[in-house]
């Protein structure tokens, strides 16, 4: 099978997750959304490995992966502590680090 | 002794910075032993800094005592050190004036918003800054030294200053960053044309050196010129400097116009001249012009001032007209008497603020018109004040009008026009000077005035050292000008100029 | 008149004796730092220390006087000391003892020690007497180094120095308000004269590579006409400044706001002649400029009219006396700028004028004493019968001063006049005429002077009763004075002995004795003539005033009158085009310093504040705002990316 394929999907997962990055309120929804990128980009990776028959692209992978779950654990923690005290999950109103 | 090869300049460039960090681990309470350790710490920073005078060698070559170690070896950056008789009588102006501002400053770091150990630490480390600024033959090192010199002024000033502390200190800093960045891009420029020449270096003998293409100088020397320019400072670059010295405590303020602003002018002679000789003689008129600029006007705003500090400030900027003046005549006695003008501004601003201090200590206020009559009531703390003020208006037989006269003598045969402006600035320079002495201590008695305490036993023996030193040099200045004629000397050669022999000497008719 | 050959200077070194010579400055300066150092403690001794320090100096300078009479060559140069070397100029401290020098420390010492003595006990009551003594020693040694140095810049060093003396002195009552102002002028103006002589020794070293007496005379023949014109009138504009020449003289009246020994020693015998002796000094420069000449002449000639009618106006006795001494010095300016003969006849005035104006003067603060520091002379009247010695001897010095033979005024004025008339030219008629008025209007307002004060009903104000003579220690110092006033012009110009004296100084110029010269008019009747004059002087002012005077000054009936009022509106004129627009010039330049530059200094910061804060508008806090910048950033990293690839 033509690994482009796997690029355009990749691809389409990408602009799908930005989309909902940009237009969605919900923080947890734009998380998953980073996250849809993230995958996206793992996809990407692995795709390249395997273009090329080295390893690199599935290293990096991996550090994408760990990285992306370092990201949860914090990112989920703030969500968390916010919905908390502000009774509210929609980034708009997390907005008080401004000028 | 200067064979040997001690690093005795760096012992004095890091000694300060020693007794800084010792007094600075004091605990807050020790007021006291922070005020006497800093005094002694002083006191032998003079004692070195005599023994390195002592040992300099008027005759023997220029650079001495000099040694160089690799500091940043990429790039051919070094410790360089070492100091030729104009560098020589700066850091004896500055062991000199330490102790005598540390005893003046006794009382001054309570006001402050930090503690009085910090006050004493920091004038230690402007020391030891000021110092590294004068003895560094490596330009990057020079670079960094000029702007780390910031650092501790600006905390004095911010921290202990009058009324405007926050705003003169925030102005003093940026008006001197900018000049450093200026200063910064030519020194990399200077890099790299020495690179481009096939031998990488910052070391100053290195760079002169240089056959630098006349085009590329004029923008090297522009860099270099407006750091100093503002260092100094010139007209127009001059505004900072009476905001600076009315806000900073007395002693930093004394610091701050007698000696760190001299590294500007020093940094004409040491750096614009002799590395770039073509540029420095396409802009000398406009330096020229400015330097004129600078005395008449500087001048005519004392007059107007209504505040004794900015009155002293303002009239330092005439002063440093005739310090430009005498660089840029590019004679030996225009250069040599600048350098003389730039330890004596040293001395008779340096005690003309330092009376303008007890004033302000006994009266709460700096304003002229809070004073009047007052030698009735402090008869010398008015003799030391109308000494200091004839010393800055160059009054024969007091130090300034050795130095004034030879800027003055050196400047005629290049630049005519400008020494008979210059020559009239004698005038105004007498007018503010008595104006000021005839509101405060002439006159009938301001029944204000508080009653006040002639001079007292410290203040006798923090002015005295200034009014002898103002009258000896003023008599004998031949000790002092033997050690910078012979740099000066060397300097106009790196720069290709030679004296302009006398006319009916040379046959030539006017 | 050009110098056909430049004089051949030759100073030989000091020896023996004369080696000693700074020993005359040295004591008086020593004096001068003892006092003002010791401070109260000095109180009760300090006028004695004063006294004996100028005293001992004048003994010195006798000595020194008869050892130079001794010498062949009478020229002594002392070199003490290397004070500038730098490149190829160089200056020694050094002292000339010649002729010419000699005779001014004579006069200093010897007039200065008589005025020191007076002072005991004119400011017996004064409570900073140690300090008046201070300034005054300080006073005579910055004048002995005046007339002493052997270079330009010597003498630069003196001629500051008396300047300086003089501010203190006449500021001494520093409390009063006309006192401070007064003593600020007069070193401003000294200051502007001051950078005249900066100048010339500016180019002097140019020209000559030296500022030494020695190379400068012997290099005028090879300097250009031109250099040497501009030397001289550069240096005829330091004579003004110290000399209260015109147009520098308006300072010399206010001066007299110090106290009357001051007055006496400072700004009638001594300091305000310096001048005259820098152009005898510099008579090898002078002699080779005939424009320098003409010019000097012309401003004495000048001044000597100014101060004679501003005298004719002035009610303050002091005042008119300094007047006086503006016209005199007038007098000695013309003398000196004729050249040739008439040098010597310059120096003598100015020597005799030492001893009688400083006697008038002392005479003045015997009679202000004695009435309560009053000094309108509409006020006093009749006190020849209170004060018979110093009525007697300030006659003395009257009768010199308007040169009534055989006094000693008029050995020393009347020559000179025959020597104005002697000039070839229209300039001489011209000069001579002036010098001739002069005469006449000085025994007018002299008599005028004498009549009213001496002479008389008394105006006195009401609360004085019993004016009383002076003490002897102040009498003593107006007799010698009168001594002199009467002996010293006979005895100088017997024999033409201080003309023959000076000789070496002008090189052989003064060597002729009048007699010898081709007189343009009779001596006898140029004499005749001047008496003539002095007479008709003399007797309008007896008949004018014979009767007294209202005591308030009366509404002025012409407008001379009222010019001579007001000083000719020498004050008003430097009030209006140089007071008046510096200060407003100094008030604008504030004003341009803090709104102009520095208000660009200060409109760049709040440029730059203001920028931002309208950038930090664009952080909403909106994270999908953000989000999307971030996009659009990614993509215009792409897009440059695949330009710069496939572009």
């Amino acid at each position: 099978m033509n690994p482009t394929w796997y690029l355009i999907l990749a691809a389409v997962l990408f602009i799908i997750g930005a989309v909902g990055v940009l237009v969605r309120r919900n923080a947890i929804v734009v998380f998953m959304c980073v996250e849809l990128m993230l995958n996206a980009a793992n996809l990407t990776l692995v795709t390249f490995s395997r273009i090329n028959g080295t390893l690199d692209g599935q290293i990096m992978a991996f550090f994408v992966m760990v990285v992306a779950a370092a990201e949860v654990v914090v990112g989920l923690a703030i969500l968390m502590s916010i919905f908390r005290t502000r009774r509210s999950a929609s980034v708009d109103d997390a907005n008080l680090l401004k000028y | 002794m200067n064979t040997s090869s001690f690093p005795w300049l760096i012992v004095l460039t890091v000694l300060p910075l020693v007794g800084a960090l010792a007094v600075a681990c004091l605990p807050p309470a020790a007021e006291a032993l922070a005020k006497r350790l800093t005094l002694a710490w002083t006191l032998l920073v003079l004692v070195v800094t005599a023994a390195i005078a002592l040992g300099f060698d008027v005759n023997a070559k220029r650079f001495q005592y000099v040694t160089s170690y690799p500091w940043i070896s990429q790039f051919g950056i070094r410790f360089g050190f070492g100091v030729d008789g104009i560098a020589l009588v700066m850091i004896v102006l500055i062991a000199v004036l330490m102790p005598v501002v540390i005893l003046a400053s006794w009382h001054d770091g309570r006001t402050g918003t930090r503690s009085v150990k910090t006050f004493f630490a920091l004038m230690l480390a402007l020391e030891s800054t000021m110092i590294g600024t004068f003895v560094s033959t490596d330009t990057f090192l020079f670079y960094v030294f000029f702007e780390v010199m910031l650092v501790p002024m600006y905390f004095l000033i911010g921290s202990f200053g009058g009324a405007r502390r926050q705003y003169a200190a925030v102005k003093f800093f940026l008006y001197s960053l900018v000049g450093g960045l200026f200063m910064l891009a030519s020194v990399i420029g200077l890099y790299v044309v020495s690179s481009n020449a096939g031998h990488p270096s910052f070391a100053f003998s290195d760079l002169a050196k240089l056959n630098i293409d006349p085009g590329v100088q004029k923008w090297l020397f522009l860099g270099f010129f407006i750091a100093f320019a503002i260092k100094a400072p010139l007209f127009p670059f001059h505004t900072w400097l009476p905001d600076a010295g009315a806000a900073a405590p007395i002693g930093a303020a004394v610091l701050l116009v007698g000696v760190m602003d001299k590294v500007g002018t020093f940094g004409f002679l040491r750096y614009c001249l002799p590395l770039f000789p073509d540029a420095s003689a396409w802009f000398a008129p406009v330096v020229v012009v400015l330097a004129v600029i600078g005395i008449i006007y500087g001048a005519l705003l004392a007059m107007g001032q209504t505040d004794m500090r900015r009155l002293v400030a303002y009239t330092s900027i005439a002063h440093f007209g005739f310090i430009a003046l005498g660089i840029f005549a590019f004679t030996t006695q225009g250069g040599t008497g600048a350098v003389l003008y730039m330890v004596n501004h040293g001395l008779s601003t340096g005690a003309l603020f330092l009376v303008v201090g007890f004033l302000i200590y006994r009266r709460g206020s700096s304003n002229i018109a809070d004073f009047g009559g007052a030698a009735k009531v402090v008869p010398w703390i008015a003799g030391v004040f109308f000494i200091s003020g004839l010393s800055s208006l160059a009054l024969p037989g007091t130090n300034s009008f050795v130095s004034e006269f030879l800027v003055l003598l050196g400047s005629w045969a290049n630049q005519p026009v400008a020494t008979v402006i210059a020559t009239a600035g004698m005038i105004l320079a007498a007018l503010y000077i008595l104006l000021m002495y005839q509101r405060t201590m002439q006159g009938k008695l301001n029944p204000d005035l508080p009653e006040m305490n002639d001079l007292s036993r410290r203040e006798a023996v923090v002015i005295a050292p200034m009014i002898v030193l103002i009258l000896a040099l003023g008599f004998f200045p031949k000790p002092v000008i033997d050690v910078i004629d012979p740099a000066v000397k060397a300097t106009m050669q790196d720069a290709g100029k030679s004296d302009p022999v006398p006319t009916a000497n040379s046959g030539g008719r006017k | 008149m050009l110098a056909a050959q430049p004089l051949a200077v030759e100073y030989t070194a000091a020896s023996g004796a004369l080696s000693t010579a700074w020993l005359l400055i040295a004591l008086p300066a020593l004096g001068a730092v003892v006092l003002l150092l010791l401070g109260r403690r000095a109180d009760k001794w300090g006028h004695l220390l004063g006294c004996a320090t100028v005293g001992i100096s004048f003994v010195l300078g006798l000595w020194y006087f008869f050892t130079l009479r001794g010498l062949g060559n009478r020229s002594v140069s002392l070199d003490l000391y290397t004070l500038i070397i730098s490149g190829n100029f160089k200056v020694n401290a050094g002292l000339l003892y010649d002729p010419l020098s000699a005779v001014f420390v004579l006069l200093i010492t010897g007039v200065g020690f008589l005025i020191h003595v007076y002072s005991v006990g004119y400011m017996k009551d004064d409570p900073g007497r140690r300090r008046f003594f201070a300034y005054l020693n300080l006073f005579v040694a910055a004048m002995l180094l005046l007339v002493l140095g052997n270079s330009f810049l010597g003498l630069y060093f003196g001629w500051e120095g008396v300047g300086l003396a003089s501010y203190l002195l006449i500021a001494f009552w520093y409390y009063k308000p006309e006192a401070a102002t007064a003593a600020k002028k007069a070193f401003i103006m000294n200051r502007v004269g001051d950078v005249g002589l900066a100048l010339a020794i500016f180019i002097l070293f140019a020209t000559l590579g030296s500022v030494s007496y020695q190379d400068v005379f012997s290099g005028v023949g090879r300097m250009s006409t031109t250099t040497v014109t501009a030397v001289t009138l550069l240096l005829l504009l330091g004579a003004c400044g110290k000399s209260g020449q015109f147009p520098l003289q308006a300072w010399l009246p206010d001066a007299m706001e110090g106290p009357t020994p001051v007055s006496a020693l400072i700004h009638a015998a001594t300091m305000v002649t310096a001048g005259v002796y820098l152009i005898a000094r510099a008579n090898p420069l002078y002699n080779a400029s005939h424009t320098g000449q003409l010019v000097v002449c012309s401003i004495g000639a000048i001044t000597l009219l100014i101060g004679c009618i501003i005298g004719c106006a002035k009610d303050d006795i002091k005042r008119i006396l300094a007047y006086s001494t503006v016209s005199q010095i007038g007098y000695m300016f013309l003398a000196v700028g004729l050249g040739g003969g008439a040098y010597a006849a310059g120096i003598l005035h100015l020597l005799t004028h030492g001893f009688f104006k400083a006697g008038l003067f002392l005479g003045a603060g015997s009679v202000m004493h004695g009435m309560k520091d009053q000094v309108n002379i509409r006020r006093f009247g009749g006190l020849a019968k209170y004060m018979p010695i110093t009525a007697a001897t300030f006659g003395i010095g009257y009768l010199a001063i308007i040169g009534i033979p055989p006094l000693s005024g008029f050995f020393s004025k009347d020559p000179i006049i025959e020597h104005a008339f002697d000039r070839p030219g229209w300039t001489g008629w011209l000069f001579g005429g002036i010098a001739l008025v002069g005469a006449g209007l000085t025994a007018f307002y002299m008599t005028r002077l004498m009549v009213l004060t001496f002479f008389g009903k008394p105006r006195w104000t009401e609360d004085i009763k019993h004016p009383h003579e002076s003490p002897p220690s102040m009498t003593v110092a107006m007799i010698v004075l009168a001594v002199g006033s009467v002996a010293a012009g006979g005895l100088l110009a017997f024999h033409n002995a201080l003309a023959n004296w000076l000789n070496p100084v002008f090189g052989g110029a003064t060597e002729q004795t009048p007699a010898e010269v081709a007189h343009k008019i009779p001596a006898l009747a140029v004499t005749a003539l001047v008496l003539v004059f002095v007479l008709a002087g003399v007797a309008l002012a007896v008949v004018i005033f014979r009767e007294g005077t209202a005591p308030q000054e009366q509404p002025a009936r012409s407008v001379l009158v009222r010019a001579a009022r007001a000083n000719l509106y020498a004050d008003a004129f430097n009030e209006a085009v140089f007071m008046r627009p510096g200060q407003w010039l100094a008030r604008a330049l504030v004003y341009v310093d803090n709104r102009g530059i520095d208000g660009l200094v200060n409109g760049l910061a709040a440029a730059v504040g203001g920028g931002s804060a309208r950038l930090r508008r664009l952080q909403t806090g909106f994270v999908r705002s953000y989000a999307l910048t971030m996009l659009g950033g990614a993509f215009l990293v792409v897009a440059a990316l695949l330009v710069v690839r496939l572009g």
